[in-house]
């Protein structure tokens, strides 16, 4: 078997999430890699947005933040923020968002504003950003995230963005559509029960067992009935990675996790 | 006009300022000259507060902030922005909080003059709890409510840009943020630039202006005066210094340093610069002109 990082493996199952043809709103980190890692792979077609702006981007080295120049040089247009938000996210056009943050709850509900209360904070995160819209207005979102007990909490501190909010049909009811499709975490892959929208277990890394999962997840974790083991990445996956996408390691050789 | 006379004309104690620029083309300059001239109370207003902000906060410059997502990208926490909401250092810090697209639509309803504008986004987040001046509204042509954001008018809007004439017909070409929507929605513009050029050369490709000199109040030359963030062309992003940033904030004293010797220590950007010659030269832009077009008739 090849040897490959937690990481590495997280990228290459989000890759395999992308179609070729979507068009997908890029983050930083284990997004940014396995959308460029698809785009390599099996979805040549597949147009990356950044939300600073830019469009149909071919970066020649790894993005180190959303704005980088190199998300510009030989991308398909550059437009103005509002465009971002309003044309092409609100007008419907995003198939794919990846998110990531502090705390996921069991129905795919996001913090990245505080730990704690919001008005006394224990830590006081970063916030939105574009990650509010990008979980209301994107057809579909892929969540990636550290399993333990503190970051896959029972109910989130602050529903940042919104996932299935307190499950069954509160999400539509308030008129939002689309929703958190999948979360790869460091020990395995959840999707939403389309009854209850609870995150429900579907594959298991290699070599994590399901005890390791419920004494890292902070509620009584359900499995699917069929249980599988995450296919590992492929040699070449891991070339294209280490070789084409990351050379310095910047964010998988130091235990980056999205 | 000088960077010294513009902020010292334009900008006041307790004005609402906005220095715009995501990741791109962030007025780096102009908020190091509003920190040596020691302006106070201010209510800064951005998406991502970033450095910049981190700078003026610890300077003691800031009341209030209005933003939407306070890290320094790619790295980490702003530690001078957590000191000031978790301990209140050195002075309290109010907030009022958005998200990039409600930020936009605050600039783009403050530039049309609108009181509100709606959007679809916003049902389910606690944003709406924790900020009062998100509000409901029904549409007037179906059943839909829908969340929406007040206008903002800042006091001044202080953008970077890679050209403009000397009447301020600014040109931008790269990552464009939300600079033309705060520009229009400020009663004052300062533009800084990386070059002025003549009138001419601004006419020979008009599409590229996105700020129209009618609205500006002052034109600075400020080669370099977006460092440590880049300017598509000229200079890349320095981002040893934002991962290096880490370090120099993360006590109140290594700031102080950082301050005394990089903002108070300098008289003006062409100071900064000179003594940084070194890396201004390692982060000197490739060369990947486009094909020209034809504006004839």
């Amino acid at each position: 078997m090849a040897d490959y990082t937690t990481s590495e493996l997280m990228v290459s199952r989000a890759a395999k999430e992308l179609r070729n043809g979507d068009v997908v709103f890029v983050g930083i980190g284990v997004p940014s890699l396995a959308v460029n890692l698809a785009y390599r792979m099996h979805a040549p077609d597949l147009c990356m947005i950044y939300e600073s702006g830019a469009v149909g981007c071919v970066p020649t080295r790894l993005p180190i933040s959303i704005g980088d120049p190199c998300l510009v040089t030989g991308s398909l247009a550059v437009v103005p923020m509002l465009d971002v938000f309003n044309l092409y996210l609100q007008g419907g056009k995003i198939d794919v968002g990846f998110l990531g943050g502090a705390q996921v709850d069991r129905f795919g509900n996001i913090n990245s504003t505080v730990i704690g209360d919001y008005r006394k904070p224990k830590v006081r995160l970063p916030g939105s950003g574009g990650a509010c819209e990008i979980a209301a207005l994107a057809k579909k979102v892929v969540i990636t995230i550290a399993n333990s007990k503190r970051t896959l909490p029972e109910k989130v501190d602050f529903v940042t963005s919104p996932g299935y909010l307190r499950g069954g049909r509160e999400r539509e009811s308030l008129g939002l559509k689309g929703g958190p499709e999948l979360v790869i975490t460091d020990m395995g892959v959840y999707h939403f029960d389309p009854e209850t929208r609870e995150m429900v277990l579907e594959s298991l890394h290699p070599g994590v067992t399901l005890e390791t999962i419920r004494e890292n997840t902070g509620w009584p974790v359900k499995s699917a009935p069929s249980l599988k083991e995450t296919p590992p990445p492929t040699a070449e996956e891991i070339r294209i990675v280490r070789d084409e996408l990351d050379p310095q390691g910047i964010f998988l050789r130091k235990g980056a996790q999205g | 006009m000088t960077m010294k006379d513009a902020v010292g004309r334009f900008v006041r104690d307790g004005d609402l300022v906005v220095m715009e620029g995501f990741t791109h083309l962030i007025p780096f300059a102009a908020g190091h000259e509003i920190i040596r001239q020691e302006r106070r109370d201010l209510t800064l207003a951005r998406l991502t507060p970033d450095l910049i902000y981190d700078q003026l906060i610890a300077a003691g410059c800031v009341k209030k902030m209005i933003f939407s997502w306070a890290g320094n990208p790619g790295v980490g926490p702003l530690h001078a922005f957590r000191r000031a909401v978790e301990k209140g250092t050195p002075r309290p810090l109010e907030i009022e909080e958005y998200t990039h697209f409600g930020m936009v639509l605050r600039f783009m309803a403050g530039a049309s003059n609108l009181p509100f504008l709606p959007t679809r986004n916003y049902p389910g987040t606690d944003l709406t709890s924790v900020n009062p001046l998100f509000k409901k509204v029904r549409s007037p042509y179906s059943d839909e409510e829908l969340w929406c954001v007040p206008p903002i008018h800042p006091d001044v809007t202080i953008v970077h840009a890679q050209r403009a004439d000397e009447d301020g017909n600014t040109q931008v070409w790269g990552l464009y943020g939300v600079q033309k929507e705060a520009a229009f929605a400020s009663r004052k513009v300062i533009v800084t630039v990386e070059e002025v050029v003549p009138a001419s050369v601004i006419r020979s490709d008009p599409n590229r202006t996105i700020i129209p000199g009618i609205i500006v109040s002052a034109v600075v030359p400020e080669p370099f005066g977006a460092h440590p963030s880049f300017v598509q062309g000229a200079y890349d992003r320095d981002n040893d210094f934002y991962v290096a940033w880490d370090a120099i904030s993360r006590e109140e004293a290594g700031l102080r340093k950082y301050l005394d010797e990089w903002v108070h220590g300098v008289p003006d950007r062409t100071a900064y610069t000179k003594k940084m010659a070194a890396r201004r030269e390692a982060l000197q832009a490739d060369r990947q002109m486009c094909e020209p077009v034809n504006y004839g008739f």
